[in-house]
């Protein structure tokens, strides 16, 4: 799942729980059936769970481009200072 | 997010957070109901009075309740607890309560009622105080719902007199 999928599952997964919710509420209230509400909610529960937690195809449609081996060879990594290691030696 | 564990563990405590929050609300919505409930009890015969060899009085009665206390049902309402109790001062004690007759009340079909009974449990007071007491019969209950805050209340019924003499 690349970065645009993670960002549009979590607010998926936000919109449908919470929508469910009132929906679930609301028919409980209105039938004035606690079970009612339980069950409503239970299947939003289930039918968010099926939609944002797998990796389904369409959370995948922005891969990342990584820059290619060769350009990354002429930016090199900058040396780490040998200092660090020095006072991980005199703490010793 | 990026993982299937992590997705499920998100899913599965946003979805308990947000349940926690209707039964809340759901808990709260008992407050718009404005119940009002009835009770009537009439004691039809007072079956024997007498002083116990502990000397305590004790009394047995007859009992005619009826109520309505359908109102006291919502959507939240798992079952109500009723009890009847009589309620009378003493010397020692200025609120003595006896429960003359409890009932669990499991549904709002059987919220309406009238039973016909002796006292369930011992009207017996804690001395020999009872001749020609003066009493009040009250109808307690407790609401208690699914989710949420208990609720009690009663009603009184006052004007009852226990006999002068033992029989």
């Amino acid at each position: 799942m690349d970065w645009q999928g993670q960002k549009l599952a979590e607010q998926l997964m936000q919109i449908l729980l919470l929508a469910s919710a009132v929906v679930a509420f609301a028919s409980g209230y209105a039938f004035g059936s606690f079970q009612t509400m339980l069950l409503t909610y239970t299947s939003g529960v289930v039918v968010t769970t099926l939609i944002t937690v797998p990796n389904w195809p369409f959370f995948n449609r922005h891969p990342l481009k990584w820059l290619d081996p060769i350009e990354a060879e002429k930016h090199p990594k900058p040396q780490t200072a040998s200092s660090s290691s020095k006072k991980k030696a005199s703490k010793k | 997010m990026h993982s299937f564990v992590y997705r499920a563990n998100a899913v599965l405590t946003f979805a308990v957070t947000v349940l926690a929050l209707m039964c809340a609300i759901a808990s709260f919505s008992d407050n718009l109901n404005s119940p009002s409930p009835s009770a009537d009890v009439q004691v039809l015969n007072i079956n024997w009075f007498q002083k116990s060899t502990q000397g305590n009085d004790e009394v047995s009665m007859t009992l005619n309740i009826s109520a309505n206390l359908q109102s006291l049902f919502t959507w939240n309402t798992k079952q109500v607890f009723v009890f009847l109790a009589a309620e009378y001062e003493t010397p020692q004690n200025s609120l003595n309560q006896v429960s003359l007759w409890d009932g669990i009340i499991p549904s709002k079909e059987h919220a309406k009622f009238g039973i016909h009974t002796t006292n369930k449990y011992r009207f017996t007071d804690q001395g020999s105080n009872l001749r020609g007491k003066q009493y009040n019969l009250t109808l307690h209950w407790h609401v208690m719902p699914k989710t949420g805050k208990m609720f009690a209340d009663k009603i009184v019924m006052t004007g009852f007199r226990l006999p002068e003499e033992y029989r």
